[in-house]
């Protein structure tokens, strides 16, 4: 047999236990993960993404070492700072109307949208995940009820319900941390039914897995076979929706906020009210106020849905690009070590085992078989 | 067949690799074929081999991810070649470009697939999809397209095809969607169809009745075919010539009937070899029965099952679908029974019942003294640890993210044997060397071992709790022929050596006969036969049983062409009694 001259060999025969070459704890972690595995056009989307998400989170966390003036500063050492001033070395990105540094409120803008985002995704996972796995694994009247609590929730348009939960839980206006939580509640009632759909519809799918059916005919309780055997194995898909939804939060933030249900200007800095104040600016030629936050929400909406578009296309293997091979490279996978194995080959010793190499089958299988079972599986997207 | 005609396809020093996330692969190796016209050539293999990718070639059909050096010379029928190909009468199809590849394809080759299901679209009736390949190739009426779509849809065996021409995929039953996907094939009337798996996925007596068509489609249209299989039976029944691959490599190429009378190569012998046989298994039965103690008849049966009867509910206003209707059979300890049918017979049914899957509505089944009749799982959950369960698809049936010591110590974990699976490790390596697989495996995922290897160490995990009972639904019909010779022989030797009862359900009656002390034939929910391998196999009584077992290819062409005979004979009387009673 040929085995690939690249891969160690393991020796069953030897007394210590070879273990199968792992690779680095860095390297499988998620994100590097992927970045190293992609290549051309995946991988610039990838890194661009990382980019700009990367600047998106140094400037939340450092936001106080970064900016130069607080968000709701109006006054300097030299007094008030003015409105409405054109860009300048004291003020990089000129003043609002309302006196702030435009440059400050968006690096602080950065810390909050940051804030909603964690504390709305938080939210929405934990109970996503658990209504979806409770609601695919049992079933029954349960499983209806929520199914068409989540279309129900679904009906309405997202901002709409956001403007509603935030007027329900802080009367619209309110300060930093009820700003934040009304802000991140209104988002994740509306996530909730997204990571219920998704998390519902793998469990569903693995709950007919054979090896599903191999925990209970085993006598695994409900319990343990949720856990270990079913959520472990729905949460594929889970940073995928964790992105895309982590840029939507940051626009359902900014749409609050330019409707006037966002945060107080003095409670926290907040791209959408500064758009909002920023309005009757534009048609006076002041573009810096509009500009500054526009861009910021761009950008961070980007980045992060860039880091996701990336990190789907690289887990499908279908959609992963890689390097093309030369024509004849490579060595022909080793498909059984007896051939034939037959009746008669020696049954008593570990010699006469089919495929002791890193290398089986699989490896050359799954592309024949995926060619065409292509158009089997459509790729699970969230609207 | 012949040695006047022209070749139709002839592969020359193809090679084909494959880019992965571990590097390169090589799936061809430098293989070289020829097909005439008329002629029927299989490319026997085991999964890996390189087979369907050889095949895949000849259609332009590799994926993005390949890259392919060689020649694949493919003749015009009509000698017209490809749009844009110029006067010549020969193509390569490597060198084509897209659009000359979807010329060629349909009307000078054209592809059988392995699942009729899935091949054909369920939301446009037969007759259009029939009629797409037509609209691709040359301008039709809408009226000619139909008129030809029925034409060949009578030709291909499907009865009344006027009517049948308006149905839907669903309307017809595994076989005759076969035949549809292959009037599909034939409708440009091709010099040579690929056909991948053909009949893998259909049930024998289908199987039998698939490869008569295929016959007649060389006969009659003259349609040479390239035939992808791992049934060497299949190999024996409709093959003219045959090259077996390993590893990329074309090892050996002859006429059917010389090779399998005189195989060559070392490979192809054991390929051979491995192919189990119906009566391999009589004296081993008779050994074992000799073996028993005498009482051993009347001690209590793990399993009895008197009246069996198992209904899914139906949708509301429709009866439920009844899998199981009234069957009686038993299990003693230490032995093993047989379970065949087809599918849709409720054979995986009665499986499921006995390990708890599935409710039992009628009648008793009693498992190792439990009536499974309205239990409760709460009552069953002690009698599970008595049960083992293998289960027909390797792929799955292990948790992709929990290493195999993990999978495997999951019961000893479940039913308190020990505490996590760390501290079960001793008696996991313990296991896995019963199934001999090296102990550095438990610390493999699944994915890293090959079929084989995992069916064995579902094999482990069965055996885990040292059950008086296993049940094993079709353990190696997901395998290639020589892995399940492996695969059977160490069943067989746990067997022996731990002497628990089963249930071996498969369809393949050969594998049946190999282990089962006793095999029962299910026919729709109904068990028509029961008793010993050389009573079922020797002289089978039930009109079912006897065609299955003259549907069975051999893998012998001469002796398969007389079993093709009498098995048209037992037809003719089936037909004739129907049509008299």
């Amino acid at each position: 047999m040929t085995n690939s001259p690249t891969r160690t060999k393991s020796t069953p025969t030897s007394t210590r236990l070879p273990r199968p070459a792992r690779r680095s704890l860095l390297s499988r972690l998620p994100v590097v993960h992927q970045l190293r595995q992609s290549v051309g056009l995946q991988r610039g989307m990838l890194v661009a993404g990382l980019i700009i998400t990367g600047v998106f989170i140094i400037c939340a966390v450092f936001a106080q070492f970064i900016a130069p003036y607080g968000f709701a500063q109006l006054r300097g050492p030299d007094g008030q700072f003015g409105a409405q001033l054109p860009p300048s070395p004291e003020h990089l990105w000129g003043t609002t109307v309302g006196g702030y540094d435009v440059f400050s409120r968006v690096i602080w803008g950065a810390q909050t949208a940051l804030e909603v985002m964690i504390v709305a995704i938080v939210l929405s996972i934990f109970l996503g995940v658990f209504l979806g796995l409770v609601s695919g694994y049992f079933g029954g009247w349960l499983d209806r009820i929520l199914v068409v609590l989540a279309d129900a929730i679904y009906a309405f348009p997202s901002l709409l319900l956001a403007i509603v939960m935030s007027i329900v839980i802080s009367g619209g206006q309110s300060n930093l941390y009820g700003g934040i939580l009304a802000a991140a509640i209104s988002i994740t009632v509306v996530y909730i039914p997204q990571y219920f759909r998704v998390i519902r519809a793998e469990t569903v799918r693995i709950k007919g897995e054979a090896f599903v059916e191999s925990a209970k005919v085993i006598g695994a309780s409900n319990a343990r076979i949720m856990v270990r055997h079913v959520l472990r194995n729905s949460t594929r898909t889970l940073p995928l929706i964790f992105t895309l939804n982590a840029s939507e939060a940051v626009l359902t933030l900014a749409g609050l906020g330019f409707l006037g249900f966002g945060i107080e200007p003095t409670a926290a800095a907040e791209w959408g009210y500064d758009l909002n104040k920023s309005l009757s600016d534009v048609t006076s030629g002041i573009w810096w106020t509009a500009v500054f936050p526009g861009l910021a929400i761009v950008l961070s909406v980007l980045g992060v849905t860039l880091v996701g578009e990336s990190l789907n296309d690289l887990a499908d293997p279908r959609l992963r690009g890689r390097r093309a091979v030369a024509a004849a490279a490579g060595d022909v996978a080793a498909t059984s070590v007896v051939p034939g194995g037959t009746l008669e080959a020696g049954l008593g010793g570990l010699s006469g085992l089919e495929g002791c190499g890193d290398f089986d089958d699989s490896g050359t299988r799954t592309h024949t078989d995926t060619s065409h079972t292509d158009t089997s599986q459509p790729e699970r997207r969230q609207p | 067949m012949s040695g006047q005609q022209k070749t139709i396809v002839s592969i020359e020093n193809l090679e084909v690799s494959f880019s992965t996330d571990a590097g390169a692969i090589k799936a061809v190796d430098r293989v070289s074929l020829e097909v005439a016209a008329g002629e029927v050539l299989a490319i026997v293999g085991e999964s890996g081999s390189g087979k369907t990718v050889t095949a895949k070639s000849i259609l332009g059909l590799l994926p993005e991810t390949a890259t392919a050096r060689g020649a694949i010379i493919l003749s015009s029928r009509d000698g017209g070649g490809a749009p844009g190909a110029g006067s010549s009468h020969n193509n390569d199809v490597l060198s084509l470009s897209k659009k000359q590849l979807r010329g060629i394809r349909g009307s000078d080759v054209s592809m059988v697939f392995q699942e009729p299901s899935t091949a054909l679209n369920p939301v446009y009736t037969v007759g259009w999809q029939i009629a797409e390949g037509l609209r691709a190739h040359g301008k039709y009426t809408r009226a000619e397209a139909k008129a030809k779509a029925i034409d060949i849809l009578g030709r291909v065996g499907i009865p009344d095809p006027e009517t049948r021409v308006n149905y839907y995929p669903h309307q017809f039953s595994g076989g005759q969607k076969q035949r549809v996907v292959i009037a599909q094939a034939l409708v440009l009337d091709p010099g040579l169809i690929v056909a991948d798996e053909p009949t893998t996925a259909l049930d024998v007596t289908v199987q039998a009745e698939i490869l008569d068509l295929l016959r007649r489609c060389r006969d009659e249209f003259g349609t040479a075919i390239v035939l992808i299989t791992h049934n060497m039976g299949v190999v024996a029944d409709l093959a003219d010539r045959v090259a077996v691959m390993y590893q990329g490599e074309v090892v050996e190429q002859a006429d059917a009937v010389t090779l399998f009378s005189d195989p060559q190569n070392d490979y192809t012998k054991k390929l051979l070899a491995s192919v189990p046989h119906i009566g391999q298994g009589a004296l081993q039965t008779v050994e074992r029965a000799s073996a028993r103690a005498t009482d051993w008849q009347n001690a209590t049966p793990v399993v009895v099952a008197s009246g069996l009867r198992i209904e899914y509910p139906g949708r509301f206003g429709r009866g439920g679908f009844v899998a199981v209707d009234g069957v009686d059979f038993e299990i003693r300890a230490g032995e093993v029974l047989g379970l065949v049918g087809e599918s849709g017979s409720g054979k995986t049914t009665i499986g499921r019942a006995i390990g708890g899957l599935t409710r039992v509505t009628g009648g008793s089944l009693k498992v190792l003294d439990h009536e499974m009749n309205g239990i409760r799982e709460r009552v069953f959950k002690k009698v599970r640890s008595d049960i083992g369960f293998v289960f027909q698809d390797p792929a799955s049936s292990f948790n992709p993210l929990l290493t195999i010591a993990d999978c495997v110590a999951e019961p000893l974990v479940v039913h308190g044997r020990a505490g996590n699976p760390r501290e079960a490790r001793a008696r996991v390596d313990e296991l896995l060397e019963a199934v001999q697989l090296p102990k550095s495996y438990g610390d493999r995922y699944p994915h890293e071992l090959s079929g084989g290897q995992r069916q064995r160490a579902s094999l482990a995990r069965a055996i885990a709790l040292e059950p008086a009972l296993l049940i094993a639904d079709e353990p190696t019909s997901a395998l290639d022929v020589s892995v399940q010779a492996r695969v059977l022989e160490l069943f067989a030797e746990l067997q022996r050596e731990f002497g628990f009862a089963a249930l071996f359900i498969s369809h393949d009656l050969a594998v049946v006969d190999l282990l089962a002390d006793r095999i029962a034939v299910l026919y729709k929910g109904k068990l028509v036969e029961e008793g010993t391998g050389s009573e079922v196999l020797g002289s089978p009584k039930h009109p079912y049983t006897q065609r299955l077992l003259a549907s069975l290819p051999v893998p012998d062409p001469v002796e398969q062409a007389s079993r093709r005979e009498a098995l048209r004979a037992l037809r003719a009387d089936e037909a004739r009694a129907a049509g008299t009673s």
